[in-house]
């Protein structure tokens, strides 16, 4: 017995959630990082799932998702070199302490 | 996909997600992550498109998060408290969007009867598709990455006075 489309697209919206709340509850840029690559993960996999459960045979799913993950690679690495430029600035990475611009 | 394997991994990679979202220690969950990104790459797997998975693995599991624990050891100071306090507001609307996606998916009918019919990608197929109809974006692809990466490096190197 296969799993229908329905379950598969719930826990994507799961997984999205989780990094979503990852990234509106935690403190820490780190984990605000985490929760990004999270989400974007979720919609990997909902691209994934609808390339294969569509009547269409184009591959055009899979092609977004491989898209999708470089462009999720070059995210991540200049997203940690901010973490890195923020800690030699402020000497943390609570994003609560990046204080400076508030009026 | 069979249903079995299906509920393994979904609560699998959901734990390891759960974890890498809300455990106080920052190294903790970056290896949580890895874990829950190995999970998805099993979901890849099983639904057809093996290449991805191995993209997966190696983009995600090899190099982000990697980069992640660089990062942490680079920046973090083990100030002993470690854990930072929730902010229970995001929990809400993390919880009121799930509830709006789920909403969504339940009160859309034609989700229902779609069948995996799809057959499994190859490796060959996915290599013509790329170098055949996606030569642009392709090449945009590699001009993003090696500015992002030389980007990346310029941004953290040591100011010289």
């Amino acid at each position: 017995m296969t799993t229908p489309l329905p379950l598969l697209l719930g826990m994507s919206a799961a997984l999205f959630s989780l990094g979503l709340m990852a990234v509106l509850s935690r403190r820490h840029a780190i984990f605000i990082l985490i929760g990004i690559e999270i989400m974007l993960t979720a919609a990997n996999l909902n691209f994934i799932a609808f390339w294969r459960y569509s009547p269409q045979p184009q591959p055009t799913g899979v092609m977004f998702a491989i898209f999708s993950i470089a462009i999720a690679a070059a995210e991540a690495a200049v997203g940690l070199g901010f973490v890195i430029i923020v800690y030699r600035h402020y000497k943390t990475t609570e994003v609560s302490k990046l204080n400076k611009l508030k009026g | 996909m069979n249903i079995a394997a299906f509920s393994l991994l979904t609560i699998f990679t959901l734990a390891t997600a759960a974890a890498a979202a809300l455990l106080p220690r920052l190294i903790h969950a970056a290896l949580c992550l890895a874990l829950s990104f190995i999970g998805v790459a099993a979901f890849y797997a099983l639904l057809g498109a093996e290449f991805v998975g191995l993209v997966q693995i190696l983009v995600y599991v090899g190099a982000v998060a990697v980069l992640i624990v660089f990062t942490i050891l680079l920046t973090h100071r083990e100030d002993g408290k470690g854990v930072s306090a929730m902010n229970w507001g995001g929990v809400a609307v993390a919880i009121a969007v799930f509830d709006g996606l789920l909403w969504a998916i339940l009160k859309t009918p034609s989700l229902m009867g779609a069948t995996a019919n799809s057959e499994p990608i190859t490796v060959k197929q996915i290599g013509i598709t790329l170098t055949a109809g996606y030569m642009w974006p392709l090449q945009c692809t590699g001009i993003l990455l090696t500015a992002a990466f030389i980007g990346a490096l310029i941004l953290v190197m040591e100011e010289k006075r």
